[in-house]
């Protein structure tokens, strides 16, 4: 202990309590303020970057997620549609056939009416040419039978039997 | 296997120690080995002194005229009245300084008054000189070596600081190696024992203190060595500003810890309070100490180890010491960091202790 105090120097006491006072005063302004606040910054920054990036992959993923519900929401629409025309297309096919058989029937039943039409005014026709012809040829078998006296009386006479047959 | 391996050398090592101490008494001439072994601790004593000169070696030239390179410092008394000169006036010691009238002498490394240009120093019983001593506040290799530390750290961290600046926030140069070791304060001695909410507030001091005494203690093993820390006037100044910023920011809880034990009965209370008070003035005494003794009987066996280089004198003692000397170098190595370490790390936990929050019992 007395060797301790009997080296102990006043002198190198006082410098080293100055400088090294000096030194950490100086240091904390030049050096370990900035020193430490750059390390710091860094280290936020750091830590920001990496939760922005931990964001940015959340979002990607919610986005994806999107994605496929957007994508699934289309199809199943698509799908809907595709439904809708098929049905439609059907139904237009039905319709189609339907007005397609009516009027055809339609057709069918004109057809049919101008035919009973045309065969009854045919059938009037025939009547009639037959009607002529028949008494045309009625005419000139009478008329050969007026031109001789002998016919003309068998004539009567034929008739006459078959009137009395009747 | 890994036994056998390291036995070996020991067992040889241990063999040949003895056979070169058995041969070197059987040489007989004792005289001058004695001259070598006084003349060896002569140096290691004012190795680790202080002087007033930056001497880097000597040597006796071929004259018989001793020979110092190196360079004076600047001495500065305070004697009724600022005396600065030259410190080449002492001739190393050698001889008497006249400063106005005034003579000073130098004695075991330090300054005296004495009387006239004979340079008396009047000693009592016990070889301690009885002369005046005038307040000594000179330049001297060690505060050189201070004021070298303190530039050093100051470009260095400066230039660090501004490379931050420059490439956006990261560092270039020294910087790169030189940022591990400051997070390492920051984060492994400083945020544990201090905590994060209070530590920001002594990384400065505890940054500055760390570099400071592992730089110091470097230096204090380069051949142009002065070890600033075998001071006990350094390692006081340490340990007393680490008290000054611990007491100063003691808070309640500190405090009542020290004079009012929470969860012990009034009887003990009264018995701790001073044990507790003494403990706060122990705690920085034994930083003071730990600091200096560590690196002083460092430097003592590492010189006296290279100085069995010179009593053995032959080539199997010699290679080996100069071995021993070179496994001692490195971890001489160690001790510097860990010493600063150690420093940092107690201070940083006294520091924790006067912020500590908590009111728990212990």
């Amino acid at each position: 202990m007395e060797k301790l105090l009997n080296e102990f120097s006043i002198g190198l006491f006082f410098w080293q309590a100055l400088i090294f006072l000096c030194l950490v005063f100086l240091l904390k302004k030049f050096a370990w303020k900035p020193i430490l606040d750059s390390v710091n910054n860094r280290e936020e920054g750091i830590k920001d970057a990496l939760e922005s990036a931990e964001n940015a992959k959340r979002e990607m993923q919610n986005l994806q997620a999107d994605n496929q519900k957007l994508l699934k929401e289309a199809r199943a629409e698509r799908e809907a549609m595709l439904k809708d025309a098929r049905d439609i297309k059907n139904k237009m096919v039905e319709d189609a056939k339907e007005d397609a058989r009516t009027e055809a029937g339609k057709l069918i039943a004109q057809a049919q009416a101008s035919i009973q039409s045309e065969k009854k005014a045919a059938i009037a026709e025939l009547k009639n040419q037959v009607a002529n012809l028949s008494i045309e040829i009625a005419e000139k078998v009478v008329r050969e039978e007026l031109s001789n006296k002998d016919k003309q009386i068998q004539l009567v006479e034929s008739m006459l039997g078959e009137a009395t047959l009747n | 296997m890994r036994r056998k391996i390291s036995l070996k050398p020991i067992t040889l090592l241990l063999l040949l120690i003895t056979f070169v101490s058995f041969g070197q008494e059987g040489h007989g001439n004792g005289e001058e080995k004695t001259d070598i072994k006084t003349e060896v601790k002569e140096y290691i004593q004012h190795h680790l002194q202080d002087s007033y000169d930056f001497s880097l070696t000597s040597y006796t030239n071929e004259a018989g005229e001793h020979k110092y390179v190196g360079f004076p410092l600047p001495v500065i008394l305070w004697d009724n009245g600022l005396k600065v000169f030259s410190s080449s006036k002492f001739h190393h010691g050698e001889a008497v300084a006249e400063v106005a009238g005034n003579f000073y002498k130098i004695h075991h490394a330090k300054i005296y008054k004495v009387a006239d240009a004979h340079g008396e120093i009047i000693e009592d019983a016990e070889h301690h000189a009885t002369n005046e001593m005038p307040l000594d506040f000179s330049i001297t290799k060690n505060v050189t070596m201070i004021m070298m530390v303190f530039l050093i750290m100051f470009f260095m961290f400066k230039r660090m600081a501004s490379s931050y600046k420059k490439n956006g926030n990261m560092p270039k140069g020294t910087g790169r190696l030189l940022e591990p070791i400051v997070l390492y304060v920051r984060d492994e001695i400083a945020k544990p024992n201090i905590g994060e909410k209070h530590y920001k507030r002594y990384m400065s001091y505890l940054l500055t203190v760390f570099f400071f005494v592992w730089i110091v203690n470097l230096f204090g093993l380069t051949p142009i060595g002065m070890n600033v820390t075998n001071n006990i006037a350094v390692t006081f100044c340490l340990a007393i500003i680490t008290y000054l910023i611990t007491t100063f920011s003691g808070n309640k809880n500190y405090w009542k810890h020290i004079f009012w034990m929470p969860g012990v009965p009034w009887p003990m209370k009264i018995v701790l309070a001073p044990i507790e008070l003494l403990g706060t003035f122990i705690k920085p005494f034994a930083l003071m100490i730990r600091l200096y003794a560590n690196i002083t009987a460092g430097h003592i066996v590492m010189m006296s180890i290279i100085g069995m280089m010179f009593v053995f004198n032959n080539w199997i003692g010699s290679s080996l010491s100069f071995l021993l000397a070179f496994v001692l170098g490195v971890l001489e190595l160690l001790v510097a960091a860990l010493q600063a370490y150690i420093f940092t790390v107690l201070s940083a936990l006294y520091f924790g202790m006067a912020v500590e929050e908590h009111d728990e019992a212990h």
